[in-house]
């Protein structure tokens, strides 16, 4: 196990994982092929947290309502262990993001971000630029007339 | 009161098959698929999200066809399973000031910093049909700018900056949570936007109507109104660190309110709070009118006696699922309840009958 992995390189994947499209990182996992041995610690399982706000956007927190996540923890053969936690209730995205965790920490890293990472986080980036696009353009400039009775 | 029956099976799983019949419509016209409510009626999608008070827009989709587009009935379903729910844990605050914005209108400062992006939005149309939505046909991509990089600060910081704005008192206390507490009056501000944020729409407009009409009126500004995706972070135990578990949209509304100070105050202005899942601005803007209201002890102002300013009227009927839940179950057999009812009424009638007739009879006797 790849004991440099830093806690900040770590959540960097789980965070792109987490609010993927299913279908899309299905494809981009099982185009990198890897099927890795693996046994379960905690199965797939659909819960839900509590999302918190903030009170005028800066002061004490508030329970705003849940959304659904799906988690799951498992170990490679060598014993390094992944877990998945995704947005929704699919099982399955959230045992593929387990072991995408998992082999992160193995030299299978590099091959694995390129595969799957790269073209998750790009794709992310632009359907978050094309909305940034579409919403620039819909900035105004508002004029103040001057009123008749003044 | 409500006594068990028994009986009825036969005729009872008829009525669910007719229901079920009655749902697909005509089976000639194309079934509707979850993806195409979800995509194209995403604002029903988002109110039942946020009374449902679960972020799952799939799961809304699957609520409204079941629910044959009965939103209060969608919004049952989706509290029933939110409940079969294991709860994972709780998230940090969202940062709705790191918001990706749709939308972000402010109608206090013209040249907000940031910019007035009207995003996709009913107004300035002109509310009338438009024939072409019934024939199909495609649609033009929206037109594209060049995306702003900067983030998008909070107008009411601007003003904060100034100190002439209430500043939200910065903390980390744990919040009450009315899905694990039940309500209980007084309730702090954390437990109302929570009781708000998941209110029935329609309930928390009229309310915050009636306090535009004057019923404590507190004459609201929209200091900024945004909506946008945010990321949800959460701290994963097993791993010692937060990692985001996914994204959510919101619609918040800040609104400045007059004040005229107090002793130990000077004049400032005060702050009502709106934010809902989902992009649902009506109901955000609503939501800060009768936060705004609700907040007249905290800020030492006089209870006019104004529906909004009862925080235990507000909240015990601002949930639509025990309103619904209390008002149709009297739909359902009632029937011993109602004999004796009616034993007690022939009861009444009788006797008045009978009196009559002796006092009759002792007139005649004179």
């Amino acid at each position: 196990m790849n004991t440099t992995i830093s806690a900040e390189d770590r959540k960097g994947w789980m965070s792109l994982l987490a609010p993927a499209d299913e279908a899309r990182l299905t494809e981009l996992w099982q185009g990198y092929g890897a099927n890795p041995v693996c046994e379960f610690l905690r199965a797939p399982e659909a819960g839900g947290v509590m999302v918190r706000g903030r009170m005028g956007g800066s002061g004490a927190p508030f329970n705003l309502g849940e959304m659904t996540v799906t988690r799951c923890a498992l170990s490679l053969e060598d014993g390094t262990v992944g877990h998945g936690y995704v947005q929704g209730r699919s099982m399955a995205k959230a045992e593929i993001a387990a072991k995408i965790d998992a082999l992160m920490q193995t030299a299978e890293a590099e091959a694995l971000r390129a595969a799957v990472l790269v073209p998750l986080a790009a794709e992310r980036q632009a359907q978050k630029d094309a909305r940034a696009a579409k919403a620039a353009a819909t900035k105004v400039e508002f004029f103040t007339m001057v009123r008749g009775e003044d | 009161m409500y006594v068990a029956v028994k009986g009825g099976e036969r005729a009872i799983e008829n009525a669910h098959a007719w229901l079920a019949e009655e749902r697909r419509g005509d089976t000639d016209v194309a079934e509707l698929s979850l993806a195409q409510i979800r995509e194209q009626l995403s604002l029903a999608v988002n109110r039942v999200m946020a009374e449902g008070s679960l972020f799952d827009p799939d799961l809304a989709a699957l609520a409204i066809k079941q629910s044959r587009g009965d939103l209060i009935e969608a919004i049952f379903l989706i509290r029933a399973y939110r409940t079969t729910l294991p709860r994972f844990g709780y998230t940090q605050p969202v940062e709705t000031g790191a918001m990706a914005c749709d939308r972000r209108i402010s109608a206090t400062f013209k040249d907000a910093p940031g910019g007035q992006v009207l995003g996709p939005t009913f107004d300035y149309t002109h509310r009338l049909l438009d024939f072409k939505l019934a024939a199909e046909g495609e649609v033009p991509a929206a037109p594209a700018a060049e995306p702003r990089q900067d983030p998008t600060p909070h107008i009411t910081g601007f003003l904060q900056d100034e100190d002439i704005i209430e500043r939200e008192p910065v903390s980390d206390a744990v919040p009450g949570d009315l899905t694990r507490e039940p309500m209980a009056f007084p309730a702090d501000r954390a437990v109302r936007l929570q009781s708000l944020t998941r209110g029935d729409e329609g309930f928390i407009l009229g309310m915050a109507y009636s306090t535009q009409r004057g019923y404590a009126r507190n004459h609201a500004f929209v200091g900024e109104l945004r909506i946008g995706s945010v990321p949800v972070e959460m701290e994963i135990p097993e791993l010692g660190f937060a990692i985001e578990i996914g994204e959510v949209e919101l619609t918040e509304c800040e609104t400045v309110n007059q004040f005229k100070g107090s002793k130990t105050v000077p004049p400032q202005f005060t702050r009502g709070y709106g934010l809902v899942f989902g992009q649902s601005e009506r109901k955000s803007i609503a939501m800060a009118l009768v936060d705004r209201a609700l907040r007249w002890e905290e800020l030492g102002e006089d209870n006019l006696g104004a529906p909004a300013q009862d925080e235990e009227f507000v909240l015990s009927h601002a949930d639509n699922i025990q309103a619904t839940g209390f008002l149709e179950h009297i739909k359902l057999p009632h029937y011993v309840d109602f004999q004796s009812e009616l034993e007690l009424v022939r009861k009444l009638r009788r006797e008045a009958a009978e009196l009559a007739e002796t006092l009759a009879a002792r007139e005649a006797a004179e």
